[in-house]
């Protein structure tokens, strides 16, 4: 109790400068809801409402045999969702849809293979940008375009891996950060060809026959498609040679390394079989809003991406479905929350990390090294 | 113009490289990219012109400017530190058992938290330091020197050469450089490493919040985000002077300066920043190292 009323006193002291006195509400509201959680904590150890332990028993649920029941149930309510909702939602669940998307791709680099990669959006601008060039100045259709974005976009994956994968952990997160801004900067200054930041306008949809995709149904649907598609062909190598070998390296390099795994080549695998994901996230993201600018790709796309991913649970499919899903609905329920969300987003890194870093649904999680690690020099660099 | 480039190179030198010391000292000791110290130099900036705004609100600037900047300077540096100090028991000390990527994250987290919590406070707009400091100055040959770019340069260095003071000549300093080489050997020889990080937090965040003060003074204008390239740039100083190394991330600093100054004024200034980050890239793939840091191996 002593402890805490200091760290509160503490915490609107150092706001004083931003907040004035206000700081002291800080503070109190601190003091609050500290109080309002213990209880909480308390009732939840107890073992009568146990969140941590219901929540680990929906993930496992997710994993194992009878998910299928689960899946029916929910792949009928999904295709039966235009029927009651109106084109806003519709707009919002396709996007929600491209994020899901964006975070499995991701959650392959960052969750199976242990690279954390801070420019994943350039990979989606990358996608984005190939179809709207090839749509305005070429006439090339989406149907066309949407392998050629793909396939740029891995090829961009390898281009950025193959030097940067010698990099250790956290180099090699710089490394793809300092790619995202020179993405960036490229397209927000090579006006002749990216049109800088005004972007590139009248992107054509997607067409089938004589069916255009520009009613806010048929891109949820397509979403759907697309969506479908990318957690099958995750889900089948996740649990494939190449996805064990992933793990493996995530777990231990050497060790894998030792067990006749390349690692070099897997990881530059995992990093364009990662941006693969992006391109089409990109390709359709340019085909839904027929419209791409540099403000879309920012850095902090890659971080909210990256949220999710640890959100769900590192390494696990339906915990990025559920994170992209989450960061996406929860500014539109609540609408007076938005210009906090960024808060949140920062908030929520720091809170799993500390507190529960296998994520929502992520039941295997990292393991614990011994408290006097540490001290000693780190086998793992 | 050359002699002009190289001067702005250095003012602006001087403050890359008193940010990357922050860097410098923490990855010597904790082997963690403190991802969120870019932030702490923003809130330093903002700290000195809310102090400034107040001072000259009570009509006190007019009469002694050189006091106010230095009572500005004093209580940045003392939050700031604080904030420095918050930051690692709160999002790096319960992780220090845990797999390297988890630190890096948190920290991004901080800064992100950090920088919302600077927007949602202050507004998103850019605030105006008060021109307290006059913009006069004296020209060498062709080139154009004011007094604020002097009082930079001249703060700077006495900086550094406090901190290296301090390193080189104290127990405290002596703890650190031990707890650097090799923590276990050093908590055994009864030195506590809580505190020593503490300390590398608090001084790295002191350094970093006097940049801040004079880069805002010298631009005039600060906002929010101002943290996250001004970051990336002191930590590509840190990295190219050899990450550790505290001669290291001046040299780096300076380097860094007159690079990026060089480069927007002979080749492009749309592209200034993207010098930066692949100069970063190139030092990373090619000599990791850096250009004072101890080889070491790089094994998984």
């Amino acid at each position: 109790m002593k402890t805490i009323l200091i760290a509160a006193l503490w915490f609107g002291f150092i706001a004083i400068p931003f907040m004035g006195l206000k700081g002291l509400y800080l503070a109190l509201a601190i003091l609050i809801g500290w109080m309002l959680w213990m209880p909480i904590r308390r009732i939840s150890e107890s073992g009568i409402f146990n969140l941590s332990h219901r929540i680990q028993v929906i993930g496992g649920f997710l994993e194992s045999k009878d998910r299928r029941v689960y899946i029916t149930v929910m792949a009928v309510l999904l295709i039966a969702f235009p029927l009651v909702a109106n084109n806003y939602w519709l707009d919002i669940v396709t996007l929600a849809g491209i994020y899901v998307i964006l975070a499995i791709g991701l959650n392959v680099v960052v969750g199976l293979a242990g690279l954390l990669n801070l420019g994943f959006v350039a990979f989606y601008a990358v996608g984005a940008y190939t179809y709207a060039i090839l749509s305005t100045y070429l006439n090339i259709p989406f149907w066309s375009a949407l392998p050629a974005g793909m396939a740029i976009s891995a090829i961009s994956g390898v281009l950025l891996g193959f030097p940067a994968l010698r990099l250790r952990g956290d180099y090699l997160a710089i490394v793809t950060l300092g790619f995202g801004e020179i993405v960036h900067l490229i397209l927000n200054n090579w006006d002749s060809v990216t049109g800088g930041p005004n972007g590139i306008p009248n992107i054509a949809p997607p067409v089938i026959g004589s069916l255009r995709f520009d009613q806010p149904v048929h891109l949820y649907y397509l979403m759907l498609f697309f969506v479908m598609f990318t957690v099958v062909a995750v889900y089948r190598i996740n649990n494939s040679r190449i996805g064990r070998a992933w793990v493996s390296i995530r777990e231990d390099e050497i060790a894998a390394e030792c067990m006749g795994i390349n690692t070099f080549r897997m990881k530059l695998l995992a990093f364009a079989f990662g941006a693969l994901w992006a391109g089409l996230a990109g390709v359709f993201f340019a085909s839904k809003m027929r419209f791409v600018s540099p403000e879309s790709f920012t850095f902090f796309e890659s971080i909210i991406i990256l949220c999710m991913v640890i959100l769900g649970g590192l390494g696990s499919i339906p915990g990025s479905i559920a994170g992209a899903i989450i960061l996406v609905l929860l500014p539109e329920v609540f609408r007076g929350i938005e210009s906090y969300r960024m808060l949140a987003v920062g908030a929520v890194l720091i809170l799993f990390m500390v507190f529960r870093p296998q994520g929502l649904f992520g039941g295997k999680g990292h393991p614990k090294k011994s408290s006097l690690d540490f001290l000693g020099t780190p086998l793992r660099r | 113009m050359l002699l002009q480039q190289i001067i702005n190179g250095l003012t602006l030198g001087a403050v890359y490289a008193l940010i990357a010391l922050g860097y410098t000292m923490v990855y010597g000791i904790l082997e963690l990219i403190n991802f969120a110290h870019g932030e702490i130099y923003m809130i330093g900036a903002y700290i000195s012109i809310i102090v400034i705004g107040y001072l000259t609100a009570i009509g006190f600037t007019i009469d002694n400017p050189f006091i106010s900047i230095l009572i500005a300077m004093v209580v940045s540096m003392f939050f700031v530190s604080s904030y420095g100090f918050t930051m690692e028991k709160v999002a790096y000390k319960p992780l220090r058992n845990a797999p390297r990527l988890s630190p890096l994250i948190s920290a991004i987290g901080v800064s992100i938290f950090l920088q919302n919590f600077v927007m949602l406070t202050q507004g998103a707009t850019d605030k105006v330091f008060p021109g307290v400091f006059s913009i006069e100055g004296f020209n060498i040959f062709n080139a154009r020197v004011t007094y604020l770019q002097v009082f930079i340069i001249a703060v700077s260095v006495l900086l550094m050469f406090c901190l290296h003071l301090f390193v080189t000549r104290t127990r405290i300093g002596k703890a650190m450089r031990a707890t650097a080489l090799d923590k276990r050997m050093a908590s055994l020889v009864g030195i506590n490493i809580d505190t020593v990080i503490s300390i590398t937090f608090i001084i790295g965040s002191a350094l970093a919040a006097a940049a801040g003060v004079m880069v805002a003074m010298y631009y005039g204008l600060v906002n929010y985000f101002i943290g996250y390239v001004a970051g990336i740039k002191a930590f590509t100083a840190a990295v190219l002077g050899g990450i550790g190394s505290i001669p290291g991330a001046m040299l780096g600093g300076v380097i860094l300066g007159l690079v990026e100054s060089l480069c927007a004024s002979y080749i492009s200034s749309e592209y200034k920043d993207a010098f930066a980050f692949g100069l970063l890239i190139i030092i990373l793939l090619l000599r990791p190292a850096g250009l004072l840091g101890r080889q070491v191996v790089e094994k998984a």
